[in-house]
């Protein structure tokens, strides 16, 4: 197998792109990725993606986007994964290059939500979910994420300001992220006055729904240096499953695949958490922050909401996460979401996250979870 | 929903039939087929009691389409007294008179409706259990010890005569 590594990253700000369709979106984070690459040409494009079919009546996004932007002929195909598809796209990526089957690989993931109602993308979203027996019922996506909330608070004894640090964090680093969706502070009182959305999940507990798109393009670490003069290895891409229903799970509170996945990803690293610099969790909701946090062994079972009471999640604490705003703030454009988050790493491992830089970063991690963790997507990047 | 998606689950959402795991013994609901602790085959019908306790709730105020006229509503995770988790509102209830260990049985409900001329969906909700006279109430721990059933009479009688019907 041959090492790969990132010789270029591109996004798109996150927020409401009423002016942009989804193929301009991907057309200008690959343009992007490509122009920091310094290529002109590639191999291949793999687009993640979870939604364009429901919300906007267009699939087949792998040949529109590769003749969008001029590169008709090309091996292109889109990732779904639910949420989790963006880092999925980047594993199929990965795969082409280490195994020799391509060379210089495109990995997209974007996703165009606000042209439609919140109904209709509530209801989309529910598709993360198990249609016959949860969305059926009634359940939205969040409320599913209320009821790991509810019970979590319940087994372990926390109140719902316990959580609120989860967000301020966030929108706390979003502020120096010139991508970012919500560039604004939040306080711990607006957190607990915020508008329900389905009880205990108000809405500062949510990430927004947004148009995105973000891009990296991979090379065999060989020749990355030809290239860049900052490629970022990538030292593990992991993908591990569950049940999509939360009720077929072996233990509600444990994201078994986020532990499968992050297990897998640190043996593939040779790495353990106390080695990672920082971690990009996948806080649609503050719930999904905590139990990442648990599986990916950075905190033991029901203490993942210490470590944000304790303000060690901040950019000079334990364990750095969200470091450029997160779901939360930065925005969840839910297919793209996962390449932000790796795009976001490597900034950070650049050290070209401005203010919001982490000292002297390393190791660099990103765990993108499809649905409520029915599909979860480690990736561990390195400095070279 | 279509007709023939929901007609195929009928058993399932208006008596709450699962199955149990021939080798293991351990109910399953919603039907999977393969039984998820020992990963056996397991096609044997199983009806549940429909008695359980809530494990978690939440309360809905943003609602997904087909379900915009019952917001708010309440959503629950139900622990069954014969051992699964399901998914399913709360009915005939308030908000604040509902707790993590309440007990609650099943009782079929409109689920949604999909628009004026759609089908009317019906399925299991849950309501707080209540004594029938007469009928003393089984405790959890009572129908969680069901002998062995490798072969469930009640259900398997139930599909007989829905395929009598279908015939």
């Amino acid at each position: 197998m041959r090492d790969v590594s990132i010789i270029g990253i591109g996004q798109t700000p996150v927020g409401e792109h009423w002016d942009k369709s989804l193929r301009e979106l991907g057309f200008q984070a690959l343009r992007a990725a490509m122009k920091d690459a310094g290529i002109e040409r590639i191999d291949a494009l793999y687009v993640g993606n979870m939604l364009s079919g429901e919300l906007t009546g267009q699939e087949h996004l792998g040949a529109l986007i590769a003749d969008f932007v001029g590169l008709r002929g090309i091996e292109a195909i889109k990732v779904e994964a639910a949420c989790g598809s963006g880092a999925a796209a980047l594993r199929v990526g990965y795969m082409a290059v280490a195994g020799g089957l391509h060379d210089i690989v495109a990995c997209i993931g974007v996703e165009k939500m606000t042209d439609q109602q919140s109904g209709t993308v509530t209801s989309a979203l529910a598709a993360a979910a198990d249609a016959e027996y949860e969305a059926l019922q009634g359940l939205s996506f969040v409320s599913i994420n209320a009821l790991l909330m509810r019970r979590y608070m319940h087994e372990y004894g926390y109140k719902k300001e316990d959580f609120a640090n989860f967000a301020v964090n966030a929108h706390a680093n979003a502020v120096n992220n010139p991508y970012a969706m919500f560039r604004s502070p939040i306080t711990r009182e607006q957190f607990a006055a915020a508008k329900p959305i389905a009880d205990p999940i108000n809405l500062l507990d949510s990430s927004p729904i947004a148009d995105g798109a973000a891009c990296v393009i991979l090379a065999p670490t060989a020749i990355a240096k030809e290239f860049t003069g900052k490629p970022v290895r990538v030292r593990a891409t992991a993908i591990a499953t569950d049940t999509l229903a939360v009720h077929d799970r072996r233990d509600p509170l444990y994201l078994e695949g986020g532990a499968i996945s992050a297990q897998k990803a640190y043996a593939m690293a040779n790495v353990g958490p106390s080695d990672i610099d920082l971690f990009e969790v996948h806080d649609a909701f503050t719930i999904m922050s905590a139990l990442s946090l648990e599986a990916a062994g950075f905190a033991p079972r029901g203490q993942g909401v210490r470590l944000a009471m304790e303000g060690e999640i901040g950019l000079n604490g334990r364990i750095p996460i969200t470091t450029m705003g997160g779901l939360k703030a930065r925005g969840h454009p839910v297919g793209a979401t996962g390449m932000y988050q790796i795009v976001e790493v490597a900034q950070q491992l650049r050290e070209e996250a401005g203010a919001n830089q982490v000292k002297n970063a390393r190791l660099g991690m990103a765990q993108n979870i499809g649905g409520s963790g029915a599909t979860v997507v480690t990736t561990i990047l390195e400095r070279l | 929903m279509e007709v023939a998606r929901f007609w195929r689950t009928i058993g399932q959402r208006y008596r709450l039939i699962g199955e149990v795991c021939p080798n293991c013994g351990k109910r399953i609901f919603p039907p999977r087929d393969v039984c998820p602790a020992c990963e056996q085959e397991a096609r044997t019908p199983f009806a549940f009691s429909g008695k359980g306790e809530v494990y978690s709730y939440s309360t809905i105020h943003v609602p997904p389409e087909g379900f915009e006229k019952f917001a708010p509503y309440v959503v629950a995770l139900v622990r069954l007294a014969e051992g699964p988790l399901v998914t399913a509102q709360l009915t005939d209830v308030d908000e604040d008179e509902i707790y993590i260990g309440m007990p609650v049985e099943m009782v079929t409900r409109v689920l949604r409706e999909d628009g004026e001329r759609g089908m009317l969906v019906y399925g299991y909700k849950f309501r707080p259990a209540r004594p029938v006279r007469g009928d003393a109430p089984k405790s959890a721990a009572e129908l969680a010890r069901v002998p062995e059933p490798a072969v469930n009479p009640v259900a398997e009688a139930k599909q007989a005569a829905m395929q009598a019907v279908m015939a």
